[in-house]
């Protein structure tokens, strides 16, 4: 494939492993934030091949992993509703809740579609007026505009029954959390590109700064990873914290301006749960007071069951040290036994960026 | 009380569709066993099939002594959309069957055919799947014997669902296997992966991309039968249909209890699936083939095998792609073009695409 066979050169490849191998001269743990990179290491068996002295940590950025039991919960419900059509992207559907997933609840009667795009959401809610579209919005800023696009070009043209249940969730404030929690063990971030070509390099200088640690904005064949890892470490080793952009074929330091436009027309900042990781301020967005009237979560006010002891953030779940990079998926001991891909206890075992069926896929 | 006269019969009665009228759709009467299931069958399946008056009219097919062991297969057959580029639902309710038997390293003879058909189907559709049907059945060399139809109220089928059994004769001195599986072994790939697969995808899910992607629904047991012919002694075969080639290498070393070692840079991908599988964030590896096989061949015998297959119209392609090792026995494990090895699990459920 013309534009990806470069970045995963195998000759290249095994340079710039070289270069890391030679430039560390003692041990460092990198967290790559995005999912996608996650999955990309391990597809391509980067893990494996990176000097001992570096340790890949796997960031809480696979937007299934953090989606809170709640959320599906509520999904659910909506679902089972007579008049609804709900429009979710395909990796929602296996990701446990409380009692079910999407997938179980579409076997029991909803009418659960899965969509490629929020824009198919809002045809469908063209052709089908006699029902209710509701579109789960999720997901980083990489699926933000699309989602605010799809709000906006409903509300223009009228369409009274689509509505987005909304759990965007953005990256900077998770880099934060981790940052401020004393167990963290992470040296430096590969900050994930997609996120940085929506929002440009945005809030890294300052968290780079606040905290003394290196970010370097990263793609995701193997040369682009592998290029982000030996920056963090040339920075690393010298002593050095700050922004680099290691993506700069897709990523410009203020981003997509158009993008970033729609989505602060559309959405609003708002305090968020993450699975794993708990509420965190200022991390999410909701829909703005314009298009109130396209909020799922205001038409079909939902109440939260009150059966904690069956809720896989609590137990036995331990997902969200994986999330913190705490805990790798192998050591923990439900991994491969209770937890699998067929039976997962946890977001991260779901979804094949989540950290755990990454490592139960590449049969780590 | 007066004996009703045939009038009186006929008002009475629930009026149903005259069989003289050939209606455009199929209708619950044509699956209600009575004159319109009888013109139904002939004019649809017998011409198609090549069937004969007196064939259409009995209860099961006799046929004649075949020699040897026998190979006996079923497989149903359920597609959205039912016609897609490259094939139908009746190219791969015929095809599908005969791969299974070939794999098994069976000459396919015979086949049986059972049609659930969504009320209000257009019986053109219907005749063309038939048609597609007799013409696969003609070039792989095979009879459809017997078949019965059935219609379901609209909405309760998705157009048309199809099971085919087979029953083949399987070729002599062939003893196909996985407890002959052995370390050093040979694993050969027929061609390239995921065009059924992305070929359905691309019709399906409204993408609106456009490819140059057709579906690779054929009949293997030329193939096949050429492969045995260079080597009696093929360990095992198996055509990677759903689920794709991960799951059929994943079948071949669990069965085996032998662990089997691929290059990844090895495995054929036409540049337009890779693409596609790229955008939608898809596995080829996952993805459907509905005229491909993998063999796993003695080391010795590999280049013949291989020659015999590039000779053939759907082994052109054909690339040996592995081995077989004493190391991770019932696992596969693939090196990547980069050098670094993973493990290929058994894929879990239906394919999910990914959100970005």
């Amino acid at each position: 494939m013309k534009h990806l066979g470069e970045f995963r050169d195998a000759h290249i490849t095994r340079r710039l492993l070289s270069d890391i191998g030679q430039l560390a001269t003692r041990p460092w743990s990198i967290m790559e934030v995005c999912g996608g990179q996650t999955h990309s290491l391990i597809h391509h068996g980067l893990d494996r091949l990176l000097p001992p002295t570096i340790e890949m940590i796997h960031g809480p950025g696979c937007p299934v992993c953090v989606t809170p039991t709640s959320y599906i919960d509520q999904a659910i419900a909506i679902a089972m509703r007579p008049e609804v059509i709900l429009c979710s992207f395909g990796d929602m559907l296996r990701v446990p809740g409380s009692q079910e997933s999407l997938l179980a609840a579409k076997a029991r009667g909803g009418d659960v579609r899965v969509v490629y795009s929020p824009l198919d959401a809002v045809r469908l809610a063209e052709t089908c007026p006699e029902r209710e579209i509701v579109f789960l919005a999720i997901g980083f800023e990489t699926t933000a505009p699309a989602n605010a696009m799809a709000v906006k070009l409903a509300h223009h043209r009228g369409l009274g029954n689509f509505s987005m249940l909304v759990s965007q969730v953005l990256v900077p404030p998770a880099i934060e959390a981790i940052l401020r929690d004393p167990a963290s063990r992470v040296d430096a971030f590969l900050a994930a590109g997609h996120v940085a070509s929506v929002m440009g390099t945005g809030d890294y200088p300052e968290l780079a700064t606040r905290y003394g640690v290196p970010i370097v904005v990263t793609g995701f064949e193997p040369v682009d990873l592998l290029e982000g890892i030996r920056r963090t470490v040339v920075m690393l080793e010298e002593g050095r914290y700050g922004v680099e952009n290691a993506y700069s074929r897709a990523v410009t330091d203020d981003g997509n301006p158009v993008a970033k436009a729609t989505i602060h027309e559309v959405f609003q900042v708002c305090d968020q749960e993450w699975r794993g990781l708990g509420w965190i301020p200022h991390s999410g967005w909701e829909l703005a007071p314009a298009y109130a009237g396209h909020d799922a979560s205001l038409r079909y006010p939902f109440h939260a069951g009150t059966e904690p002891a069956s809720d896989p953030d609590i137990v036995p779940c331990r997902s969200g040290e994986v999330l913190r990079g705490l805990l790798k998926p192998c050591d923990c001991p439900l991994f491969g036994k209770e937890c699998t891909p067929q039976s997962p206890l946890g977001a991260t075992m779901v979804s094949s960026e989540g950290a755990c069926a990454a490592y139960f896929h590449a049969g780590r | 009380m007066a004996t009703p006269d045939a009038n009186t019969s006929q008002g009475l009665s629930c009026p149903s569709p005259q069989a003289g009228h050939a209606s455009s759709r199929v209708m619950m009467g044509h699956g209600g066993g009575g004159l319109l299931s009888q013109q139904l069958i002939r004019e649809v399946f017998g011409e198609a099939f090549g069937m004969q008056a007196g064939e259409l009219a009995v209860d099961a097919a006799v046929v004649p002594t075949l020699r040897g062991p026998l190979a006996f297969t079923t497989d149903a057959f359920v597609v959205q959309p039912l016609f897609f580029p490259g094939g139908s639902i009746g190219d791969l309710a015929v095809n599908g069957t005969v791969n299974d038997l070939a794999v098994a390293g069976a000459e396919p003879r015979f086949l049986a055919a059972s049609f659930v058909i969504e009320e209000g189907l257009p019986r053109a559709d219907l005749a063309r799947i038939a048609e597609a049907m007799g013409a696969a059945a003609r070039e792989a060399g095979v009879r459809i014997v017997a078949g019965d139809t059935k219609v379901v109220e609209r909405g309760h089928g998705d157009g048309v669902y199809i099971t085919t059994s087979g029953i083949g004769e399987v070729l002599p001195g062939t003893r196909l296997s996985p407890a002959h599986v052995a370390p050093g072994d040979a694993v050969i790939l027929s061609g390239t992966i995921a065009d059924h697969g992305m070929a359905i995808m691309r019709v399906r899910q409204d993408l609106g991309f456009e490819a140059d992607i057709s579906s690779d629904t054929a009949p293997l047991h030329g193939l096949v039968r050429a492969m045995l012919t260079a080597c009696h002694d093929i360990r095992l075969m198996r055509d990677p249909t759903r689920g794709g080639l991960a799951s059929c290498l994943a079948e071949m070393a669990e069965s085996s209890r032998r662990g089997i070692a691929i290059e990844s840079e090895a495995v054929p991908i036409a540049p337009a699936v890779a693409a596609a599988c790229e955008m939608l964030g898809l596995d080829p590896w996952l993805v459907a083939n509905e005229g491909k096989l993998v063999a796993i061949v003695p080391a010795e015998a590999a280049q013949a095998v291989l020659a015999a297959m590039q000779t053939h119209p759907r082994g052109r392609d054909a690339v040996v792609i592995g081995r077989v090792v004493e190391d991770h026995p019932g696992r596969v494990a693939v090196r990547t073009a980069i050098g670094g090895r993973r493990i290929v699990p058994m894929p879990v459920g239906e394919l999910l695409p990914r959100i970005c």
